[in-house]
């Protein structure tokens, strides 16, 4: 009864290099529907000019003496949580997405599992790379000069721009297992606020009760903003550098596996 | 469509047998067995809610059934799925193509998916367009598209693997009556070209223009299977519309019109009116003859062609309608009127 008068070679698994492609293609595809709806940009670039603006210059007399001295310390903490709030994008747009008819086809064919979620996560990047650049920029016509220079800043936009692609993992999974995208900002919103404002990255930690400074220094956004701040003003590829990294493998390695098997749970 | 490698018409595209699939406490799908000869158009017929979308979505691997099994060219779409899913094209009661971008980047992104080059892609997606009739809409993004031509689109999508089996959900709902002709011819060109078709719909005409043949489908189960002429047959050729004009008169109409044509009689929601299958023609002018002996006075009488309701009621007992308030199924009234 097997089909054999089908001319078809059929496998029943798809390999890494499938996968790889089919994320790719699902990738472009999530580029060219930014490319046809730019508005979907304006918390990108929005966000990054008003809130580099804005601390500076509440924050920096009272912090660092002046504006311009307080610059190494809030640019790397205002990118950190411009670049990680961006992601919570990926979730919501996940969750519209996939209450569309066109992730049943993308179920019925055979491509990896993986790829439209991968893929729509991929292409996000691009999202954080306008969010990093702007902040940057912002930075720079305020009088910023990272002594480490173009290249070190360029490693630490990578490194920014991997972690947050690994952390939208988490809210693509909300986004997969919430009935609707407003609920998946809310609860996204609501793990990021403590998590983005209790690190390091406006005021000094020292200032800071002893309770709260022992989750400051707990908390995984410090070690990434400290490793961004230890690469553009000093230099250095520090502890937190490797500590963010592997955070960020971590979380992958946890949160890809569950986001796809309850993407495929999903009727 | 250029080449195809055809089955043998000995192969079953479809072996399903007793899938179940339950949402909560609601068993939407109670038992389905379908057999499906490849090369042929098959119509799962039923109101809204009876299943055959579910049904669908187990058989295209996009559900997981909760019993039974099921085989698509002999492949288990549990345990071979991705095979499964080489082998079929699914296009959905909504429209499964992506509303932001155009009618060729839609095409050439599918394609890509399926494994062919960039290349490849943009020829592929060309020639879909020229076939489907889309070409001069190929830039514009779908949402300016009519119903029709996301339709098309979505067949044309599904036809990019030249997958030996087709399944459509509803694929003229809410379409115009000369867009569905269009469709329907479209169907019927898919299979002279070797893919079989699975197809739901709610129209039995749509049935009747397609299909091979048909099961029925109600509240989860198959009710009846057979060829459109079979199942017509057990239907009647047509059906007695009768209209009365004092409405207290309604039960005793309707018990000498079962009486007399010796069927079941229905009579509508607005009331007033009774409708029953017409099996033989000559029985109506003793029908007529007992009315007035009855004393009872028509106020219209009109012959029509079998609806859906009609096939429901003489195969179920029950009215379409009446889905919800009835008793449980029982499996006698299946054979009744298979004999």
């Amino acid at each position: 009864m097997k089909s054999t008068s089908l001319n078809r070679q059929l496998k029943n698994n798809t390999g890494l290099g499938q996968a790889v492609r089919n994320s790719l293609t699902m990738a472009y595809r999530g580029l060219l529907k930014i490319r046809r709806t730019p508005e979907q940009l304006f918390d990108v670039t929005l966000q990054p000019i008003i809130f580099t603006l804005m601390f500076t210059y509440i924050f920096g007399g009272a912090i660092s003496g002046n504006v311009k001295n307080y610059l190494p310390v809030i640019i790397p903490g205002i990118l950190v949580q411009t670049v990680i709030t961006t992601s919570i994008v990926t979730g919501v747009q996940l969750r519209e997405d996939m209450d569309k008819g066109v992730f049943d086809r993308f179920k019925s064919l055979p491509i990896a599992r993986i790829a439209p979620l991968a893929g729509a996560l991929l292409a996000d990047t691009i999202r954080y790379t306008i969010a990093t650049v702007l902040t940057f920029t912002m930075g720079y016509i305020m009088g910023y000069r990272p002594d480490g220079g173009l290249g070190y800043v360029v490693i630490a936009a990578i490194l920014v721009i991997v972690c947050s692609w690994s952390i939208s993992w988490i809210f693509a999974f909300f986004g997969v297992i919430a009935r609707t995208a407003s609920s998946v900002q809310g609860i996204s919103m609501l793990a990021l606020f403590p998590l983005t404002f209790l690190s390091n990255a406006f005021v000094p930690v020292n200032t800071m009760p002893d309770w709260l400074q022992w989750f400051v220094k707990m908390n995984p956004l410090s070690h990434l903003i400290t490793a961004v701040r230890d690469l553009v003003n000093n230099t250095i590829i520090g502890s937190d550098f490797v500590i963010s990294l592997i955070g960020a493998a971590v979380i992958v390695a946890i949160f890809a596996p569950i986001t796809v098997r309850a993407y495929m749970r999903r009727t | 469509m250029i080449h195809r490698t055809i089955p043998n018409n000995g192969d079953w595209a479809v072996e399903a047998r007793g899938l179940i699939k339950n949402f909560g406490e609601n068993r939407a799908v109670n038992g389905v067995n379908l057999n499906v000869r490849a090369g042929t158009i098959y119509g799962l017929l039923g109101p809204n809610g009876a299943g055959k979308t579910t049904t669908i979505r187990m058989l295209a691997t996009l559900l997981r059934p909760d019993a039974g099994s099921a085989h698509i060219f002999g492949h288990d779409v549990m345990k071979e799925s991705q095979v499964v899913r080489q082998l079929i094209g699914v296009t959905g009661q909504y429209a499964s193509v992506d509303e932001s971008l155009s009618a060729t980047e839609n095409l050439v992104i599918f394609s890509r998916l399926l494994g062919l080059s960039r290349a490849e892609s943009k020829r592929k997606a060309a020639e879909l367009l020229e076939e489907f009739g889309l070409t001069e809409a190929a830039k514009r993004p779908l949402k300016n598209f009519s119903g029709g031509m996301r339709r098309r689109l979505d067949l044309a999508a599904s036809l990019i693997s030249q997958p030996p089996l087709i399944f459509l959900d509803e694929p003229t709902t809410g379409l115009d009556p000369r867009t569905r002709n269009q469709m329907w011819d479209t169907i019927r060109r898919l299979v002279s070209t070797g893919s079989t078709v699975l197809l739901t719909t709610q129209y039995l005409q749509e049935a009747d223009e397609l299909a091979d043949r048909i099961a029925v489908i109600d509240r989860g189960i198959v009710v009846a299977e057979g060829t459109v002429d079979e199942l017509k047959s057990s239907v009647g050729r047509s059906s007695l519309h009768l209209r009365i004009e004092n409405s207290l008169d309604i039960g005793v109409a309707r018990h000498t019109v079962e009486r007399v044509l010796n069927v079941k009689s229905n009579v509508s929601s607005e009331g007033g009116k009774i409708t029953a299958p017409m099996a033989d023609a000559d029985r109506v002018a003793d029908l007529l003859i007992a009315l007035r002996e009855a004393g009872i006075h028509l106020a219209e009488l009109s012959v029509q062609k079998p609806t859906l309701d009609e096939v429901f009621l003489t195969i179920t007992g029950h009215g379409v309608n009446e889905n919800a308030s009835s008793a449980p199924y029982e499996m006698p009234e299946v054979e009744e009127i298979r004999g």
